[in-house]
């Protein structure tokens, strides 16, 4: 035993790499389907946007980037899969300047390609404005003001789905994808306490911990943490997404670390025991 | 070959590049880090000149005349001084704008929606009809004193104080380690994203 610890202790990182690469990539090819339930954050995600009335307009932030994709684009999908079906009209922005490309991505595979929604009647992607809090308070007082132009370079006057839309008194909702600064923390600070509307977050997983406290105290109606809120969501909405597809591999990755942890702690343990 | 399947063997070759990394430092690495920082930055630069200068500040003001727009146009030369040692102190107007605006928005958004709501969401009632909630409750209540109690550092922690500072810890402890557990999700789930597109997208093993 003592040798099987020594040889843990000094194990080359190189060789965890492996394992936890075929802890991820095995699971992919052959499914698993291991079974998980829905939380109620994710349930509660859920009902707020079902609660909305059938074509209402509701507030689409994607404040993200390419960096945490995989994390937040199940979620997007599916987020826009639900509004979408209740035909809720859908006015994209973002405040991280790689946002818009990724949410025109979006908008144009669900919208346009699977609904066959007209651009600038069912929805638009006003695009990325500078200025982080900045941007939301100046929303709080006029969107056309401080969106003049959407994604496009069409005037937010000329676009159909705006008309009758001036500050967040508009709109029934905000979902929000967030994938840290400016994201849903400035949201509930900057809009949600201030003008008292409804928000619910989708964000990565390292920020979850830090929102949830958002969720207890009702300022957040439902929060989607990380690929594993994104699996859940993809449940309630009944689509097979990256979310799901990539839980059997988060799940098999995550026993690896465990022992690699466990292991790990047990030869510092015994070694040290040992005086080596 | 279309545009499409070259941007997926452009981004595969990329991602293997990076992953080359885990065996140790290498040309492709460095490649692949020094290509997505250049475009990183000339993408950023073209996007603000072309997302927000020209919409809200360039054409407003000399297309459309609105000449109030002139005082932010002066304010945002202004930051260029910083080029010129001789009149860089201009620069400091600008920013001192900038900071005391951001300022004012973080501190009234921190105080309404952060300190108020949050000290309110932790007033809650230690007896209630359910025992789970009244469990949790408790847990929640007992755990925030605790933590309180360990940041206050006019008292030497030691004794029946320094015990209950000790407990606050642990939940500290507790609170870090479900952020570690957090932390590894999230960077698993990454690494999940670029396998499938290897594995899916770019060799089409899985479906």
């Amino acid at each position: 035993m003592q040798k099987f610890f020594e040889f843990i202790s000094q194990l080359d990182r190189r060789i965890i790499f492996i394992f936890v690469a075929l802890a991820i990539i095995l699971p992919l090819i052959f499914p698993l389907n291991i079974k998980f339930t829905v939380t109620e954050p994710v349930r509660g995600f859920y009902d707020a946007i079902e609660k909305v009335p059938n074509g209402s307009k509701v507030l689409f932030a994607c404040d993200f980037e390419p960096g945490s994709l995989p994390e937040l684009y199940p979620m997007t999908y599916a987020a826009l899969e639900q509004m979408l079906k209740k035909d809720l009209k859908i006015i994209a922005l973002s405040l991280w300047p790689a946002g818009p490309p990724l949410a025109e991505k979006a908008l144009t595979d669900m919208a346009q390609n699977e609904f066959k929604k007209t651009y600038g009647v069912d929805y638009v992607n006003l695009g990325f404005k500078e200025g982080r809090e900045v941007v939301m308070v100046s929303m709080g007082s006029s969107i056309p003001n401080t969106f003049p132009q959407d994604y496009r370079g069409t005037k937010v006057s000329q676009i159909p789905i705006m008309q009758g839309v001036n500050n967040f008194k508009d709109v029934k909702l905000i979902v929000n994808i967030s994938a840290g600064y400016p994201g849903t923390k400035e949201w509930v600070q900057q809009v949600q306490a201030r003008y008292n509307i409804g928000l619910v977050s989708g964000c990565t997983a390292v920020s979850a911990p830090e929102y949830y406290p958002y969720y207890q105290s009702k300022q957040l109606l439902g929060l989607l943490g990380g690929m594993k809120g994104a699996a859940e969501y993809e449940i309630l909405v009944n689509r097979i997404g990256l979310g799901r597809r990539g839980m059997d591999a988060q799940s098999m990755a995550h026993v690896i670390i465990f022992l690699f942890i466990v292991l790990g702690n047990l030869a510092y343990l015994s070694l040290k025991k040992k005086g080596t | 070959m279309s545009y499409e399947i070259l941007g997926v063997w452009v981004a595969a070759f990329f991602t293997l590049c990076i992953f080359s990394f885990l065996y140790r430092d290498n040309f492709f690495y460095k490649l692949a880090e020094h290509i997505f920082v250049g475009i990183s930055a000339g993408y950023g630069v073209a996007l603000q000149i072309e997302n927000v200068l020209k919409p809200n500040l360039l054409k407003p003001l000399f297309q459309e005349g609105k000449m109030i727009l002139i005082i932010p146009f002066i304010l945002s030369a202004l930051l260029f001084s910083r080029l010129y040692s001789k009149i860089s102190w201009l620069s400091r107007w600008a920013l001192a704008l900038l900071i005391g605006i951001f300022s004012g928005a973080a501190i009234i958004g921190f105080g309404s929606g952060d300190l108020v709501l949050q000290i309110n969401a932790n007033l809650l009632p230690l007896k209630t009809n359910s025992f789970l909630t009244t469990f949790n409750n408790f847990i929640l209540t007992f755990g925030l004193i605790t933590c309180l109690l360990y940041f206050f550092f006019s008292k030497e922690h030691k004794g029946g104080f320094g015990f209950i500072a000790r407990i606050g810890i642990y939940f500290l402890m507790i609170s870090f380690g479900a952020s570690f557990g957090y932390t590894v999700m999230s960077r698993m789930s990454l690494l999940i994203g670029r396998v499938y597109f290897i594995f899916g997208q770019w060799l089409g093993i899985i479906q």
